[in-house]
């Protein structure tokens, strides 16, 4: 059994952090007789340390050391070459039985790039689910913001209240309605084109993900497209733009904030899902990336020093891309999330 | 100053609130950590009229689960329902308490043959709760040709109509039996063809499921399934078009058993539980709502030909003796089954 907990510096860190918080606090406290502001800002501080902090140094401790906690790069090794660690363990006297019986340990465990190529997978199937989420995301927003369109208000609630109930019972629903005996099969079936296999496929997690990440485009795309000033347009009809014009050189272009924040949002959970992938893969489909991190945790193949390496490439992954955006939207007008 | 008042009152009212919630435990109780769904809900409640011993019941989903929540919370439960090679673990680790039979009479009523198994060759720790088989549970409107040959989850003909367990032991177990090795193999070279043979397997199955199956089959969402007896059963019950058999090349044959930790804070409550739970009628009860096969000689007899005439339930012995029982893998050899079974799981 393997028995990980957290390496007692982590509960030291934790410790002194915060005592040394309660004695500021305490002595902020007396120095200015009374509560100021910087008191009750200071519980966030605390929040973000505990929560967020100390939890990243944890991830980069465990990805950078082996089980006793000795200092090692083969987490890492095995991103590359996805039977490193395990060749790694297998031991002497059973390599020995594999040779008595013709085959070296390099021949029963060649190298291969199975991480790598469900971490490009992964990144496929985000990309996909963001192009197909703006497709969609930025008419509808486009449609809800227009001030000539009565029921935008409506339509903006209509968006709201799915998520109001909780997303894994959702997508148990969606599964539902894939299964060979479900709606969509009946009206195949109806309108004479037959039953086929829904469930448990690509497109599956790939409707599963559009479905839940839908309002995560069109939510930033809205805001920005709202608070956007209508004179602007009006003022380029005005001097000859036709609407395509109007559309393209001004709307467009005051909404892109918008737009990279709708790509953060959607891009970020789905690169890192493995819920969906789940529930609606069936374990048949090739897992994604989430899946390998998560199944080290509290799955089957317990190991929690892989697993934090995998995770402390997606968190580059993620920082650099986030990066990217940062550079599109510098002013973080979309309501970007960092 | 007010402030600083009030903020003490705050803290003394919370801090009196604190022993309040600590004396209900001053109550006779046991605490038990079962499986979901593996025990009739009335039953605890009879047992609190007859006792007045309070059951403060907690769930698991998996052996591997459970096993590290006993560990990690010492004290914390008092009677567990590991299954067999779980126990041998537990017994090899150390974990478990030995049991003082003079508590519990009512072992008499349990079968001899399920007494002193291997996983507790003593019989010193743990007492039959229920036992079952693993087997294929099939649409008899769905499949043509006669089921009883683990050959059959391999036909094209099914393609996208078969369910696997997504559950190492099992289903890798069922591919070594298929070849002809021990569903206990640690041999490299058999693990390595045990799981060529699932990922051949896999583009033909239609899900790796666990829980979900049994309600999948009795919607009659595909032909073949790989099942637990008592799974078969309860899906047996919704539909009658299906049936269980267990196959020709032989299957894996279980018991889980009831164990008493050896931090348990009552474990004398513990016993008269077990004690409760080995009485013919609450055998009977437990049995006729879990559907798996009963240890309780006593209790069988009661249920007549209801119980024995149903092979799903109660296999006859040559189905019995082709079976095996799963025995605890060490864990560095564990290691490589593990990865051969996430060699299945991760291909395309």
């Amino acid at each position: 059994m393997n028995d990980y907990q957290m390496p007692s510096w982590g509960y030291w860190v934790m410790g002194v952090g915060l005592a040394l918080y309660l004695v500021l606090l305490v002595g902020y406290f007396i120095k200015c007789r009374g509560f100021r502001r910087p008191v009750f800002a200071s519980p966030y501080v605390l929040w973000i340390v505990i929560f967020t902090v100390i939890p990243v140094l944890l991830v980069a401790y465990f990805a950078l050391t082996d089980g006793n906690g000795n200092f090692t790069l083969d987490n890492f090794r095995d991103f590359w070459d996805s039977d490193y660690l395990r060749r790694a363990a297998i031991s002497p006297e059973r390599a020995e039985k594999l040779k008595e019986r013709g085959m070296t340990l390099e021949e029963y465990l060649p190298p291969n790039s199975s991480n790598v190529d469900t971490l490009i997978h992964s990144i496929w199937m985000a990309f996909q689910c963001t192009v197909i989420c703006l497709l969609l995301g930025y008419p509808a927003a486009h449609i809800m913001a227009d001030r000539e369109f009565k029921l935008g208000a409506t339509l903006v609630v209509l968006f709201m209240v799915p998520m109001w109930m909780n997303f894994v019972l959702r997508t148990y629903a969606l599964s539902e309605l894939l299964e060979e005996d479900g709606l969509i099969n009946n009206i195949l079936k109806g309108v004479g084109i037959g039953a086929r296999q829904l469930l448990n496929t690509d497109g599956a997690i790939q409707l599963g993900m559009v479905y839940n990440y839908l309002p995560f485009m069109v939510f930033p795309i809205y805001n920005s497209l709202n608070k956007m000033d209508y004179k602007l347009s009006e003022a380029a009809m005005d001097l000859g733009c036709n609407k395509w014009q109007t559309f393209y050189k001004v709307t467009l272009p005051l909404s892109v904030p918008g737009v990279i924040s709708g790509i953060t949002m959607v891009f970020m959970p789905a690169v890192t899902t493995f819920a969906i992938s789940r529930m609606l893969g069936g374990g048949k489909t090739p897992p994604l990336f989430g899946d390998l991190i998560e199944k080290r945790f509290s799955g089957s193949a317990l190991n929690w020093n892989l697993g934090s390496a995998l995770s402390m490439v997606m968190m580059v992954l993620i920082l650099i891309s986030l990066g990217f955006l940062q550079k599109a939207d510098p002013k973080g007008e979309g309501g970007g999330i960092i | 100053m007010k402030k600083i008042v009030s903020l003490l009152c705050a803290l003394v009212l919370c801090c009196a609130m604190m022993p309040v919630s600590g004396a209900f435990a001053a109550e006779e109780e046991v605490a038990v950590y079962n499986w979901f769904d593996y025990m009739d809900p009335e039953v605890f409640d009879l047992f609190e009229q007859e006792t007045g011993i309070h059951v403060v019941p907690y769930y698991f989903t998996t052996n591997e689960e459970m096993i590290v929540q006993v560990q990690y919370n010492p004290g914390a439960y008092d009677l567990v329902f590991p299954s067999d090679y779980i126990v041998e673990k537990m017994v090899r680790l150390g974990m478990l308490a030995e049991i003082n039979y003079d508590n519990i009479p009512n072992l008499v009523n349990i079968d001899e043959n399920l007494l002193n198994p291997d996983y507790d060759p003593e019989n010193k720790y743990s007492v039959p709760f229920m036992w079952g088989t693993l087997g294929i549970l099939y649409n008899v409107t769905m499949v043509e040709e006669e089921v009883d040959s683990w050959s059959i989850l391999w036909n094209e003909k099914y393609a996208n109509r078969i369910y696997m367990l997504d559950s190492i032991r099992d289903t890798m177990g069922i591919a070594l039996k298929y070849l002809g090795y021990s569903m206990n193999s640690t041999d490299l070279f058999e693990l390595r063809e045990a799981s060529d043979l699932l990922i051949a397997q896999k583009p033909i199955v239609k899900a790796y499921y666990v829980d979900e199956t049994k309600e999948k089959m009795a919607a009659g969402e595909a032909a073949l399934a790989l099942m637990w007896s008592g799974d078969a059963l309860f899906a047996m019950e919704l539909n009658e078009d299906l049936d269980y058999v267990v196959p020709q090349e032989g299957s894996n044959i279980w018991v889980d058993p009831m164990v008493i930790p050896a931090t348990a804070k009552n474990k004398e409550n513990a016993e008269k539980l077990i004690n409760f739970l080995c009485r013919p009628d609450i055998a009977q009860r437990n049995c006729e709502y879990i559907w798996y096969s009963s240890p309780n000689k006593a209790a069988i007899e009661a249920m007549g030909e209801d119980y024995t005439e149903n092979l799903t339930i109660n296999p006859s012995q040559d189905i019995i003796d082709r079976c095996e029982f799963f025995h605890d893998i060490p864990e560095d050899e564990f290691e490589d089954f593990n990865d051969e079974w996430e060699r299945v799981k991760d291909a395309r």
